[in-house]
């Protein structure tokens, strides 16, 4: 019998939604799958999209940024600055031909728990049908 | 130098003397109006009381008509008219969806391209020095109240036109002619609208509370911009006196026969003569 | 090497039901790194403590990885346990085995192999972890207060009882703000200016509280616990030290007829003039719009030759004098909306159907406090502005201004149906044969005894209260008519009134939007201050050390004014409880060597935490530019680390290494 693929998801998080929200869907016992690993930083302003190029390199399949909503970070901007970023950052991506559809933006409170759960959820099931990010170590090796 | 006109149903019906009065002046100012070709009833109260979409699309074949006739301003003497036009061109200019969906019902495309105008705004373009270096006759004597009602100046954000609470525009176009405007209550009072035959108590309270308030202050007649205000305050007149018995004799002119007056006109080309009340 | 020590929990049942925890302590045992793992039922117990300390000693660690539950949770328990035993507590990490997974998965499996993905991320992390120190940042034990009203008053009282100093700025020639013009207040019928000026008193006579009346704050530098404040005292061209206050001066002024700005214009003043007999300081000041000697330069000069202390000076300048202060409280109240038709911005409109400005008799309510107030310009009799006759009908308008998307103003300003309350009780204790009608929309009277108050008005001095709004008012045969609706009746309603008030909504006071840029503290739309939590930290503000209270945060009254004041006086005092303030330290560094000097984190930085500065060599010669963190100030966000090109800024706790680190031993 053929393992099903198991995506590798990284998850980028901001200390303060996020990473509450994500604890939240723990206290409640929401079950979802266990693709996912969480990176805490204090925000998303933290986050050089640098780094999400290295968590392709090191084999993910697909990475999340996740912080606060508009209006509501802990430090008043960052998550601003994190989706002005990413605005840049995924054309240059997309000229690089690196596959934006497997970097994800979202917006998880501390009370949204629940949504925790869908977007791990819905990001995985869409990864998993995607398939393994292999063009990514592909492109690396060549570049090397 | 030519405008166009949109005379609406009033000023070809009931209130024929207002257009007789507002074509003499203006022609004596050196503006011709030129009527909008084909023009159609702009849906007044009527239209709005019923159907949302029936009341944009009437005003919207208009001014798409005006357009169509190359008119750059078009002369709305009916505050009703002027403000549905109005109305349907703001909407029409910020919902691109409701503008397609109005060009293919009324089978015209609206750009938004023409300027409405009221009475008083046609003035102002014309400019008041202009006018009060054309005066021959200068209104000495006359104590005017100046009357708005209700849609000369209102709703504010729509017809962004002089004070909606304390209008003062019509005063100064009385003053560049000579004559002077008395400072009265009643500026933007109601006077019942078109409740005239549908509901004529109000009309005649209404109206009569506004002549006392004029004369109260000391006018002498009463001037407006409106065919529906100048239908209950003189036709209605002679009502309001059986009614509350007491003598007005009020004259209620249009704007626009003090201006032809002041520029020499005489009243029968003005129309004023076909006033209810008139002194002669 | 590192000497790494992974401590593994059971948390009971609630990560072991899921996760094979022995599996888990063996598979990260073997880690590059790790000295020793093991697990235990309750890491976060006294022995489970005890175990991470007798660990660290036997084992001679310098880092720990604590795997459990969210480092929400206890990060700060087992920091404290390993520097108790020795260890920086910055070199500890924690791994969320617990709500990120034994809670959210159910295959033993897959949690298992989860749990040790985490601990190994962890261990990598704490690898590079460095150690880190608290930062101090000295405090100067002496606090500002912007605006001299009852709120700034209680907070410099406060403070100064306290036993430090307190520089009390005020922008008017006295303190007292707008309680020193009222008559009573609610819900006492407390005398204002009885209950106000003995602490008015208080701080012009405290040895602690140094008083700039007639002066602004003109700049800001510096941060919490270190500011440096720039003091504008306005010329006020009579010398407060040397005049003993007689009179002599204002009762010769020649130019007798300007609108007293403390009666709202009902009144009128001199141009060397009293603010009002109970100021303080309880000295006169020259209004230099309106002094012939000063507009024109020479000329008149009666008072001058008058005053037998010589204490007028006409060739007085401004004054610029700065102030050290270690915190900051913003205390500048409000000020009614405009009603007439000129409006401050394009955003509120007025009332021009209320006449207000046209007809003399359509007056503000502040306007009516002074008509009320026993040493207002009229001597407390109410009487019209117009011919100086009684009103026998008063009519007191609500919500003018407030509650009003037409007008630009959504909010309820809280006070006005009090206080209109209280006028139309006033009115009636004075006026025995006047009737008071009141237009409302609501009634809000929610504090203490406020409720039986406004039932008072109604039912013992027979106000009338119509529910509805006022549509027009209009002058006829000397009488204001004043037309509204009486929506509970069903009908609408005129009345003849001598006297309208109106009740405006409140609105900051000027210019605080200049003062909330130069403090860096933020405000709304409508210019009130920004809190940090609305419900949690009402009188702190984004901006460290910098406080606030009383209605430049929002609309309220005495007591809430006064409740926040001593809020806003209590958290400088925790400031100044030490002589140092203690801050974490994960905060962004700058590689000075490295930094190119292009300023794009200083722009980035909600905090301005950053500074232009100038790197030298010891003997103080240029070097280069560069930009610098300043710690006592970073909160640590780390967008200043992702935004800057050349990599210099980082984030002590969260290091480029650290992460890179982390996602490394990910896959």
């Amino acid at each position: 019998m053929t393992a099903q693929f198991e995506p590798k998801i990284v998850a980028y998080v901001c200390n303060w939604c996020t990473y509450l929200g994500a604890d939240l869907a723990g206290t409640n016992r929401l079950e979802y799958p266990p693709n996912v690993r969480i990176l805490r930083l204090p925000c998303t302003g933290r986050i050089d999209f640098n780094l999400i190029v290295k968590a392709f390199e090191m084999g993910a399949d697909a990475v999340l940024v996740s912080g606060c909503h508009p209006g509501d970070c802990h430090y008043t901007a960052g998550n601003y600055h994190a989706r002005r970023r990413w605005m840049l950052f995924r054309r240059l991506l997309d000229t690089l031909g690196i596959e934006t559809e497997r970097v994800h933006f979202a917006w998880i409170s501390a009370a949204e728990g629940k949504k925790w759960q869908q977007v791990i959820g819905e990001i995985t099931e869409k990864t998993r049908q995607m398939g393994p990010y292999a063009a990514y170590q592909e492109l690396s090796e060549a570049a090397k | 130098m030519d405008i166009g006109y949109y005379p609406g149903c009033a000023l070809h019906g009931t209130s024929n003397d207002y257009e007789q009065s507002a074509r003499a002046c203006l022609e004596a100012l050196g503006v011709g109006l030129k009527e909008v070709n084909d023009w159609i009833c702009c849906g007044a109260t009527a239209a709005h009381s019923i159907n949302h979409r029936l009341s944009v699309a009437l005003p919207a074949r208009n001014l798409a008509l005006a357009e169509r006739d190359g008119f750059g301003e078009v002369l709305a003497p009916c505050p009703m008219c002027s403000m549905e036009l109005l109305k349907a061109s703001d909407l029409m200019k910020s919902d691109g969806k409701l503008r397609q969906e109005m060009g293919r019902i009324v089978e015209l495309d609206f750009n938004g391209r023409t300027e409405v105008l009221n009475l008083i705004q046609a003035f102002q373009k014309v400019g008041l020095d202009s006018i009060k270096a054309a005066v021959k006759r200068p209104l000495e004597g006359l104590k005017a109240a100046c009357y708005y009602g209700c849609l000369l100046t209102r709703p504010p954000e729509t017809l962004r036109f002089d004070d909606c609470e304390r209008p003062s525009s019509m005063e100064a176009v009385v003053a560049a002619l000579g004559g002077s405007a008395v400072e009265w209550n009643y500026k933007t009072e109601c006077c019942g609208a078109g409740m005239t035959l549908a509901n004529t108590d109000i009309v005649l309270e209404l109206s009569h509370k506004i002549l006392t308030n004029a004369a109260a202050h000391g006018a002498n007649c009463v001037v407006v911009a409106c065919p529906m205000c100048h239908v209950n305050l003189d036709m209605k007149q002679a009502d309001i006196e059986k009614r509350y018995g007491v003598r007005h004799g009020m004259t209620i002119y249009y704007l626009s026969d003090l201006v032809g007056r002041a520029l020499g006109l005489s009243d029968e080309a003005l129309g004023i003569d076909r006033h209810f009340v008139y002194g002669g | 090497m590192a000497r790494i020590g992974v401590f593994t929990c059971w948390c009971g049942e609630n990560i072991a039901r899921t996760v094979d925890v022995e599996k888990v302590a063996a598979a990260v045992g073997e880690l590059p790194g790790v000295r020793c793992s093991l697990n235990y039922k309750y890491m976060c117990s006294e022995p489970g403590q005890a175990l991470i300390a007798e660990k660290i000693a036997s084992e001679g660690l310098d880092a720990v990885v604590v795997a459990s539950c969210s480092p929400h949770m206890h990060l700060r328990t087992f920091r404290k346990t390993a520097a108790s035993a020795g260890v920086n507590p910055y070199r500890v990490e924690m791994a969320n085995i617990r709500e990120h997974c034994s809670w959210v998965h159910h295959d033993r499996d897959t949690a298992t192999q989860k749990a040790t993905d985490l601990i190994r991320m962890s261990v990598a992390k704490v690898l590079w972890d460095e150690p880190l120190e608290p930062i101090r940042v000295p405090v100067t034990r002496r606090a500002l207060v912007v605006g001299g009203g009852v709120a700034g008053i209680q907070a410099a009282l406060d403070i100064a009882d306290a036993g430090y100093e307190v520089v009390l700025v005020e922008r008017e020639p006295s303190i007292g703000g707008k309680m020193a013009g009222l008559s009573e207040t609610f819900p006492t019928l407390d005398c204002s200016q009885c209950i106000l000026t003995p602490r008015m008193v208080e701080v012009g006579q405290h040895p602690r509280i140094k008083l700039y009346t007639y002066s602004e704050v003109e700049q800001v530098e510096g941060y919490i616990g270190n500011f440096t404040i720039t003091i504008r005292k306005k010329a006020r061209y009579v010398d407060i030290k040397s005049c003993t206050g007689c009179g002599d001066c204002w009762n010769c002024c020649p130019i007798k007829r300007n609108p007293s700005e403390f009666d709202y214009g009902l009144g009128m003043r001199p141009a060397i003039y009293m603010p009002f007999p109970q100021a303080v300081p309880a000295r006169p000041v020259i209004d230099k719009e309106t002094c012939t000697r000063i507009k024109k330069g020479k000329g008149c000069g009666l008072c001058e030759k008058k005053c037998l202390t010589k204490s007028i000076h006409f060739d007085d300048q401004d004054a610029l004098v700065t102030e050290q202060v270690g915190a900051v409280v913003v205390s500048t109240g409000f000020k009614l909306y405009s009603i007439g038709k000129e409006q401050e911005d394009g955003k509120t409109s007025g009332y021009g159907e209320y006449g207000y400005g046209k007809y003399k008799d359509v007056v503000t309510s502040l306007q009516f406090e002074r008509l009320l107030s026993a040493s207002g310009p009229t001597g407390g009799r109410v009487v019209r502005p117009s011919d100086g006759k009684e009103p026998k009908n008063v009519v007191f308008i609500s919500c003018v201004g407030s509650r009003d998307d037409a007008k630009g103003l959504p909010y309820c300003s809280k006070i006005c149906c009090m206080y209109t309350a209280k006028h139309a009780m006033l009115y009636k204790h004075k006026v025995h044969d006047g009737q008071a009608h009141v237009f409302y929309m609501d009634i809000r009277a929610g504090g203490k005894n406020y409720e039986e108050f406004v039932r008072r008005a109604i039912e013992q001095d027979g106000a009338r209260y119509y529910r509805g709004r006022v549509s027009r008012i209009y002058e006829e045969n000397g009488k204001l008519i004043v037309r509204g609706a009486d929506t509970l009746a069903g009908a609408p309603v005129t009345v003849e009134a001598d006297l309208v008030v109106l009740a405006a909504a409140m609105v900051p006071a000027p210019g605080v939007r200049d003062l909330a840029r130069k403090l860096n503290v933020g405000y709304d739309e409508y210019g009130f201050l920004l809190e940090s939590h609305p419900k949690l930290r009402p009188v702190e503000t984004s901006a460290a050390g910098v406080f606030i209270c009383g209605a430049c945060q929002a609309p309220k009254d005495i007591p809430e004014s006064v409740a926040q004041a001593s809020a806003a006086a209590s958290k400088a005092l925790i400031m100044f409880g030490h002589a140092e303030l203690t801050r974490e330290p994960e905060v962004a560094r700058i590689d000075e060597k490295n930094c190119a000097a292009c300023f794009a984190c200083i722009r980035t930085c909600p905090y301005h935490a950053i500074d232009r500065a100038d790197v030298l060599t010891p003997r103080g010669v240029f070097v280069k530019r560069t930009a610098r963190v300043n710690p006592g100030l970073c909160m640590g966000c780390g967008t200043c680390v992702a935004v800057c090109p050349s990599k210099s800024a980082d984030l002590a706790g969260f290091t480029e290494q650290e992460i890179y680190a982390e996602v490394e031993a990910l896959v």
